[in-house]
């Protein structure tokens, strides 16, 4: 074995009550990045081992979600989606919004779900709410392929839409979306440990949130026709990112500067303080939960 | 010595923890714990606590199972450490892996730490054995490629080379410890803690980690910490030892020393009056007050020959006068290690008691004494009727006696003194 030799008073770690308020130790993510993928490998794989339509299950969802939010909110309710078939409004909608609450839902189960393994060993416990968002990452391409599909069966179909440079922005939005699902998702998961109450807020709360989120309808309709209500949009970050997001993609919408911009604040802040919580509740979860 | 041969450094770790549920009472807690930060104050609840005696009903919501740990370990020292059950062994290793943290204090170290009852932690059934090593190896800290260039070994080690491209949930409990144990063997660690107390029960897989640890401190010059209830493993492998008790280092220094002083300590804490006693259990109609050791001829003695005549005799007194029509007597002996080696009840013996009873003595005859040599203790127990609910006393540790391999088969052979029950029997052609 080689002998390292160290200079006296050089230690190679110290482990103490307290964490510096931002002591996310980059270099330890990194030293266990292989860990990292090999997480996010065993969440795509297993999740659909042993079914038979395995990674479809992942296309199945979004459509079916999309043809009865078409029947119910456009051909019933008559909800108007301008130029774009109300199904590919409504499909665009929910790829983004199911990326933004996979993440948030996972990551705020981290530690109670994985308290077995934190239980026992050791590694930098900010891994597996990355390997989530990443996980998700790889979904939302799969359903972003099916959406291409059904974009370019449209055009066929003498939809006129023209494909935006703006387009480019779309993994910019993406990483938005991932900040702040990650951000909220650890400091629910933080608060979990100790108390059990924000899991039953979580569940219904996330399903009561889409109904403010634009994700049906474009935000104008809901400032048109609840103008009393328009300030739960206004002040939602999310209703910026799915509104933009659906810009990118079709075209359809608007994009609002200053509300994109509140949103990008929002999430970084979200995410720091995420951060911030999560690490200090990792010491000594494992006591609580 | 130079101070840079110490490899790991433990200064005033501190462990409290919070008894009872969570619920409204901890937020109260939280609350005010937070309102101290907030005006710069120390936590309130630091200055309260008990030591961690869990038999003793105690007056406070809070415990330290750690309380001002010292001790530094050098380079390619192989520390033991020992303590009763709940003296805080395991909290130690906790912190020490890094699962929780300390209340308060330090350790710094000079080295990673691996230990070997992580075996197996984050096995994914669904996955392949071949994919579970990569993961599980991952989460105990190797890089991809350090995997695979073990892998071959890994897999070999195992002895599941067949069923290595088939999922885990397809394996026996067996070959799934095997696989795990292979894993957690080919980490190379510069400290490595066994904690034996946590493998009981797969004989042989703590067969394995005790050999593994015996490779990785000889051959390999690495540092080791030993967590064990096995007095005799202690004073072979480890040149150090500490000796926790309720969660305080009460002896520090060499591993022969570190047990005899723990084992002294044990038996000293025997007390000969049993009415002293506050940890016992039970309504208390009737109480042990003491016990005593008879030999063939009738004396009092604490030691024994293996094969001879032993007679157990209990004293108690009652409150009142006691039908003991219904009395049920046990008593059960244990080795150092606590283990349960043999016990004795009454009604499962077809034994009843006819008298009314006050103060006086039960007997325990033993026509042959079937121990072979060490150390063992005895617990005792009355209760009424088979149900344990109704006890009327229970006593943990009340006597200690040993016993030396003697004449057992009356062969004019010494018989071995390992601690083990003998049942009797003879060989013939």
């Amino acid at each position: 074995m080689e002998k390292k030799s160290f200079a006296e008073g050089e230690w190679l770690y110290e482990i103490g009550p307290k964490n510096n308020f931002f002591s996310l130790n980059l270099s330890e993510v990194w030293r266990y990045r292989d860990l990292l993928m090999l997480f996010v490998k065993r969440d795509v794989v297993t999740v659909y081992k042993q079914t038979i339509l395995g990674p479809l299950w992942y296309l199945i969802q979004p459509l079916f979600t999309s043809i009865i939010f078409t029947i119910i909110f456009n051909n019933v309710a008559g909800i108007d989606t301008g130029n774009v078939p109300s199904f590919l409004f409504n499909l665009s909608g929910i790829i983004v919004w199911n990326y933004f609450t996979s993440c948030l839902n996972e990551t705020s189960d981290t530690f109670k779900k994985n308290a077995a393994i934190f239980g026992k060993v050791y590694f930098p416990r900010i891994i597996l709410p990355m390997s989530i968002v990443i996980t998700n990452l790889v979904k939302l391409g799969i359903q972003l392929f099916i959406f291409v599909c059904f974009y370019i069966f449209y055009l066929f179909k003498g939809m006129n839409s023209e494909l935006n440079w703006t387009l480019l922005f779309f993994p910019f939005l993406v990483l938005v979306m991932g900040l702040l699902g990650l951000g909220l998702g650890m400091i629910i998961s933080s608060m979990v440990t100790k108390y059990r109450d924000l899991t039953f807020l979580v569940s219904f709360g996330v399903q009561l949130l889409m109904y403010v989120s634009a994700v049906m309808y474009p935000m104008s309709l809901l400032k048109e026709k609840l103008p009393e209500l328009g300030w739960l949009i206004e002040y939602n970050p999310l209703a910026y990112v799915v509104e933009t997001s659906r810009y990118l993609l079709l075209g359809e919408g608007s994009i609002s500067t200053g509300g994109l911009l509140y949103t990008i604040i929002v999430s970084i802040l979200l995410f720091f303080l995420g951060l911030v919580v999560f690490n200090k509740t990792e010491k000594n979860f494992i006591d609580t939960v | 010595m130079h101070d840079k041969d110490i490899i790991l450094k433990v200064e005033n770790i501190s462990k409290q923890y919070r008894l009872g549920t969570i619920g409204t009472g901890t937020l109260s807690h939280d609350l005010n714990r937070w309102w101290h930060a907030v005006r710069g104050k120390e936590n309130p609840y630091l200055k309260v606590g008990e030591a961690n005696d869990r038999s003793s009903k105690g007056n406070s919501d809070y415990v330290w199972a750690l309380q001002d740990i010292n001790f530094e370990v050098q380079r390619g020292e192989v520390l033991g450490i020992i303590g009763k059950n709940g003296a805080g062994k395991s909290t130690l290793l906790k912190i020490l892996s890094k699962v929780t943290a300390p209340t308060t204090g330090v350790i710094k170290s000079r080295g990673r730490i691996a230990s070997l009852l992580e075996v197996g932690t984050g096995f994914n059934p669904e996955l392949t054995g071949r994919e579970n090593i990569y993961l599980n190896g991952a989460i105990l800290g190797m890089t991809k490629k350090e995997i695979a260039s073990k892998l071959d070994d890994i897999i070999e080690f195992s002895g599941c080379e067949r069923y290595i491209d088939t999922p885990t949930k397809r394996y026996s409990s067996g070959m799934t410890v095997r696989l795990a144990f292979a894993v957690a063997a080919f980490l190379e660690p510069e400290i490595l803690v066994v904690d034996e107390v946590l493998a009981v029960g797969d004989a042989e897989f703590q067969k394995k980690a005790i050999g593994k640890m015996q490779d990785i401190s000889r051959s390999e010059g690495r540092t080791v910490l030993f967590v064990s209830h096995n007095m005799a493993a202690v004073k072979s492998l480890c040149t150090k030892g500490i000796v926790l008790e309720h969660g305080k280092v009460i002896f520090n220094g060499d591993s022969e020393e570190a047990v005899n002083f723990y084992l002294t300590n044990e038996s000293r804490k025997i007390k000969e009056d049993l009415l002293e006693r506050e940890d016992r259990r039970g309504s208390g109609e009737l109480r042990f007050s003491s016990v005593e050791l008879l030999n063939y001829e009738g004396q009092n003695v604490k030691e024994l020959l293996s094969g001879h005549y032993a007679k157990f005799r209990f004293y108690f007194e009652t409150i009142k006068e006691i039908s003991a029509e219904n009395l049920v007597f046990g008593v059960v002996f244990r080795d150092t290690n606590e283990t349960k080696i043999a016990d004795f009840y009454s009604d499962e013996m077809g034994v009843q008691f006819h008298n009314v009873i006050h103060n006086g003595f039960v007997d325990l005859e033993i026509p042959r004494l079937m121990l072979r040599g060490g150390e063992y203790t005895l617990d005792i127990v009355v209760q009424n009727g088979k149900i344990a609910v109704n006890q009327i006393d229970l006593l943990h540790n009340v006597f200690v006696f040993n016993v030396f391999a003697g004449n057992l088969w009356n062969s004019s052979k010494i018989n071995r003194a390992t601690n083990v029950a003998l049942i009797e029997g003879m060989f013939t052609e």
